[in-house]
């Protein structure tokens, strides 16, 4: 027996925990850009800022988009419900709302992490120091991650707690791919520039993706394939099916314990079926941007129908 | 006035309860201990167990200082206690159940009737509810003090909420966790089964008709409570449900708590939320803590909330100083245990006594709780007692006042080695078909030399509670 | 005297309800004045999720609404036969101690204008200064609908001078109480001679006087409790022995229609 308000709790703070690992990858890719292509490294901090869904919150604060305004807004920022230090602080919080339903260890790796971070970003961080801050944020969210795996039951608990970890993630993955899908279709005419493979990269690389993507296509950055490999390769972590497949098998598991089946199983399965394409190229004949509105609402309502079929108010 | 030392009393040297701990103290390195002292305070912080002080910005988390030196009870010493304790428990319960029925002794003139009918603790809405059992108290903190060898006396009664039972537990566990060999030389009575006995005693007050498994579950104001710890650590360890007031609704005629497979029934509810906040369709209108129409379904007999609504009325202060006449009263003998002399500032003589006698004096709200509000006379500077005087002078009745006792002093460890700090001690009473006191407590210290307050809010510290098997 | 009593009230939502509880105490009690033949409470549209005796003796239900928007009603009705004892209920009962109806309540809490209202009574018998205050406060205080609301307090009635049942009862009973005669407030029914429908349920008070016991005073119509009058629920103040009070969560609009008839 799970308490809906319990429920709640797990599925956001594992959204938080997931958000907070996101902020830093996106920075980790902006900084990169920013170092390697120097010219356009404002447009670059931009794309970072859109990712984040957070361009309209920074622009009523900052005027200027730099290395220095854009990263802090992001870490720091108590005026972005999901900067680093927000997002660590609300995982945190509802952590602490349902600590009887998670293991001491996890706890413990959710209260510590928040100590860290409340620490290592209580002022503004130096350029210098930002890539070991950004190291040392995926280490903590690692270790949240790895105290869960290690030590939960798999029950209802834990299957929202997943819930919330991939319809996070497959957001993040969604929007990373929409703010630069024209630079992944192939009609465009400066395909192959240098440009394009910086760009490439860097969608990659904010997903953690730009080293596995060789082992994986033995080739060059093609569009197509990066495509492929973030929306519809199963083994890609980060993917929408691999995060999918996740979500189908935590709704299954909630299906079959309560022997209840929900809207948000359907709506589920229309989005499962659009994941199930024969090709990449399917996606691009249908308009790569379109697929990818489509998905960040049906997320988004998925997430909606979880919390209203679970009572979690 | 030199007060007694629990492990070195100034004319006997070393007291036997220590005698063995003391051999174990004398072999260790000074600087591990130190060490361990900083293991002790990193183990707390990372587990969480902080508590937010009122008043203080942001709700800041702060850690209650943990002694490692623990404090110990010869087993002979605990007999006695608990026998004080119990004859003391029934007493209140007796008293309860009398002040919501007969008042037999109000009739008697024992106690005066203006002390009930002026109190905020009495609530009109128990009047004839006679819960499961006729337990009204089912989890009872008694606040003791010592002052020699063989002079215990009562501080307070804590009959609503009392606090701190995690501490006592976490304490042992940390002490544990610090120095398992000395566990093994020294046998020590343990404590880490109340939660098991909680649940139980909590289930065998469940309502006549619930059924053979009850189930149980804490209400807590929520997680920016600053006792919130305690009650996901309580929740946690009996295994049954910490809930919020948002998560119950009256349902069937039960209290019911929304899950993810739709609403179950609640049949004891362990509640930390006071009293005015438990219904708003009963007391505070825009309380959002409590569950409206619980107390319907409670007079309708279908739920045991513990404590019982309105045992307020046995802890107040100005009640506290005719327990004495309460225990003897309904238990038919003298009281095991004594109460401090105090004196009701509602009582003229009384009142002119405290005014003169100020400066030797600790005087106290009738309804406060946390040491907040009072004057400790002989630490307080002149201004504070004037201050305070017109305070009383204004509202006498909202005061008592209690001699400056001499506490006893347990040693804790200082960087400059043992120094003695004043303690008192807060043993757990579980009510139901039985008394349960479990070996042990929460022992506050005073951690400021020379001071009497051991509030945590006021800065106390903890120390393990050890009773001998002796 | 037999009276038959019909007392229907509907409550309708204009919007989904969340959640909402209603608190029912319209089941009367037989007592030296009143003897219940038959009494029936018919709801439709709500859940009765509990019902119990509370700490004045009243019967009282909780009753839960939720869902769409829709019409509920409450139905009380019966037959009670009455006995005309000039207004004296007899001795006190109960566990609720005496004492407790000399406490003041939110409602009840006396001011300025009410001391000077129970100082100006004057001596003579406890039922002579009874009745005197009963008069006063007909002087003082016009019967007036619409004037004020269920959250005005006797203080407040008494200083605007206008006021209905209730607020004659809050100030009877909160000046008794400084006279020193423990004082209660009852709901219940009244027939009117010259009509069949009812505006509203109707409020006196009662007193308690050695030697008799509680004894009735209705101040809006300046006499004793008769046989005409028919008793449902008693309390400190109006909030105690509210007929209907209940608590909505959601942001549904409540439209109210009462419609009683009490005959002979």
């Amino acid at each position: 027996m799970l308490l809906g308000r319990t429920a709640n709790g797990l599925y956001w703070m594992s959204r938080y925990i997931e958000r907070t690992e996101n902020m830093a990858r996106l920075l980790d890719a902006g900084l990169r850009m920013a170092l390697t292509r120097t010219a356009s490294s404002s447009d670059e901090w931009n794309s970072v800022l859109l990712s984040a869904g957070a361009e309209h919150a920074f622009n009523q604060k900052h005027q200027e988009v730099t290395a220095e305004t854009v990263s802090d807004f992001l870490l720091r920022d108590p005026a972005n419900s999901s900067s680093v230090m927000v997002a660590i602080e609300t995982a945190r919080n509802n952590a602490r709302m349902v600590r009887t339903a998670l293991t001491r260890e996890t706890w413990e790796s959710i209260n510590e992490a928040w100590m860290a971070l409340k620490r290592m970003l209580a002022s503004p961080v130096d350029q210098r120091e930002l890539p070991s801050v950004l190291d040392a944020i995926k280490r903590e969210t690692a270790l949240i991650r790895g105290s869960l795996h290690g030590t939960a039951l798999r029950n209802e608990n834990f299957d929202f707690a997943q819930l919330g970890t991939f319809i996070e993630r497959a957001d993040n993955t969604a929007r990373i791919l929409d703010v630069k899908y024209y630079v992944l279709l192939p009609s465009i005419a400066w395909v192959g520039s240098t440009l394009d493979n910086y760009q490439w990269e860097s969608i990659l690389r904010s997903v953690a993706a730009h080293r596995s993507y060789r082992w994986v296509y033995e080739a060059d950055y093609r569009p197509t394939n990066i495509a492929d490999y973030l929306i519809l390769n199963g083994r890609m972590p980060r993917s929408l099916a691999f995060c999918y497949l996740n979500i189908s098998e935590s709704l299954s598991y909630l299906e079959k314990d309560y022997g209840t089946r929900h809207c948000c199983h359907d709506t589920l399965d229309q989005t499962l079926s659009k994941l199930r394409v024969n090709s990449i190229k399917d996606i691009f004949d249908a308009g790569l941007h379109e697929f990818l509105i489509d998905f960040i609402r049906d997320n988004n309502r998925l997430g909606d129908e979880v919390a209203q079929n679970f009572r979690f108010y | 006035m030199t007060a007694f030392d629990e492990m070195h009393p100034q004319d006997t040297g070393l007291r036997k309860p220590y005698s063995a701990y003391d051999r174990w103290f004398q072999a260790q390195d000074p600087t591990r201990l130190t060490e361990k002292m900083r293991d002790a305070e990193r183990v707390f912080r990372k587990t969480g167990i902080t508590f937010a002080v009122y008043g203080e910005e942001e709700a800041a988390e702060r850690l209650i200082p943990f002694d490692i030196v623990p404090r110990i009870i010869s087993g002979s010493e605990w007999r006695r206690l608990t026998q004080g304790i119990e004859q003391r428990v029934q007493a209140l319960n007796a008293f309860l159940d009398d002040i919501y029925h007969r008042q037999e002794i109000l009739r008697a003139g024992r106690v005066p009737k203006e002390l009930i009918a002026s109190n905020e603790a009495f609530l009109p809405e128990m009047i004839g509810v006679r819960p499961p059992k006729g337990v009204y108290t089912h989890i009872i903190g008694v606040d003791i003090v010592r002052t020699g060898e063989d002079e215990f006396y009562v501080l307070e009664d804590n009959a609503r909420t009392p606090s701190g039972v995690s501490y006592m537990l976490e304490n042992r566990e940390t002490m544990m966790q610090l120095f398992p060999e000395l566990f093994q030389r020294v046998k020590v009575r343990p404590v880490e089964n109340y939660p098991q006995l909680l649940r139980q005693s909590l289930s065998a007050v469940k309502p006549d008709n619930a059924h053979d498994a009850p189930r149980v579950a804490v209400l807590t104001p929520g997680s920016y409570n600053s006792a919130y710890f305690e009650h996901a650590f309580l929740a946690d360890q009996m295994g049954v449900e910490l809930v919020e007031g948002q998560d119950l609704r009256v349902i069937d005629g039960h209290v019911a708590m929304r899950t993810t497979e739709g609403y179950k029934q609640i049949d004891v509810l362990y509640r930390r939320v006071d009293d005015a906040y438990l219904d708003p369709l009963t007391f505070k209108p825009d309380s959002t803590l409590g569950v409206p129409g619980i107390m319907d379904v409670y007079r309708a007999g279908n739920i045991t909330i513990a404590n019982a609504p309105g045992t307020g009325i046995a802890d107040d202060k100005a009640i506290y100083s005719y327990m004495p006449e309460i225990v003897e009263f309904y238990t038919g003998r003298k009281a095991i245990l004594g109460n401090i002399p105090t004196w009701r500032c509602s009582e003229p003589d009384s009142l002119k006594y405290v005014m003169e006698h100020l400066a030797e004096l600790v005087v106290k709200e009738v309804h406060g709780s946390g040491g907040y509000g009072m004057l400790v006379g002989p630490t307080a500077s002149k201004k504070e007692r004037e201050d305070f005087a017109k305070k009383l002078m204004a509202r006498p009745s909202n005061y008592i006042a209690q001699p400056t006792l001499s506490l006893s002093t347990c040693p804790i460890l200082t960087e400059k080695g043992l120094a003695p700090r004043h303690v008192d001690l807060r043993p757990f009473v579980l009510v139901s078909d039985r008394i349960q006191i479990v070996p042990g407590g929460l022992t506050r210290v005073a951690l400021k030399e020379g001071s009497l307050v051991v509030n945590s809010s006021q800065g106390g510290g903890t120390k393990d509670t050890w009773v001998l098997d002796d | 005297m037999l009276l038959k009593i019909s007392h229907r009230t509907e409550y309708r939502y204009d919007a989904p309800l969340l959640y909402a509880l209603q608190r029912l105490r319209l089941v009367p009690y037989g007592g030296p004045a009143q003897t219940i033949k038959t009494w029936s409470l018919t709801i439709d549209g709500a859940r009765e999720e509990v019902r119990f005796t509370d700490h004045f003796g009243n019967d009282t239900r909780l009753l839960s609404v939720e869902g769409d928007p829709h019409v509920i009603s409450v139905e009380a009705s019966g037959e009670v036969e009455t006995h005309d004892t000039a207004g004296v209920m007899g001795a006190h009962r109960g566990f609720a101690p005496l004492w407790l109806f000399g406490s003041e309540t939110r409602l009840t809490t006396a001011g300025d204008g009410i001391r000077a209202l129970a100082g100006g009574v004057g001596g003579g018998s406890d039922l002579d200064r009874l009745h005197r205050l009963m008069g006063n406060i007909r002087e003082r205080v016009a019967y007036t609908v619409g004037a004020t609301d269920s959250g005005t307090s006797a203080e407040e009635a008494l200083l605007q001078g206008t006021g209905v049942c209730q607020d004659h009862t809050h100030i009877f009973t909160s000046a008794a109480r400084l006279l020193g005669f423990p004082a209660r407030y009852v709901s219940g029914y009244l027939m009117m001679n010259d009509r069949l429908d009812q505006v509203a349920t109707h409020a006196w008070a009662e007193a308690h006087v050695a030697n008799l016991g509680w004894v009735a005073f209705d101040v809006a119509n300046g006499i004793s409790a008769d046989a005409r009058y028919v008793r449902v629920a008693t309390g400190r103040d109006y909030r105690e022995a509210m007929p209907v009070s209940g608590i909505r969560l959601g942001q549904a609009q409540e439209q109210l229609a009462v419609h009683i008839t009490v005959e002979q």
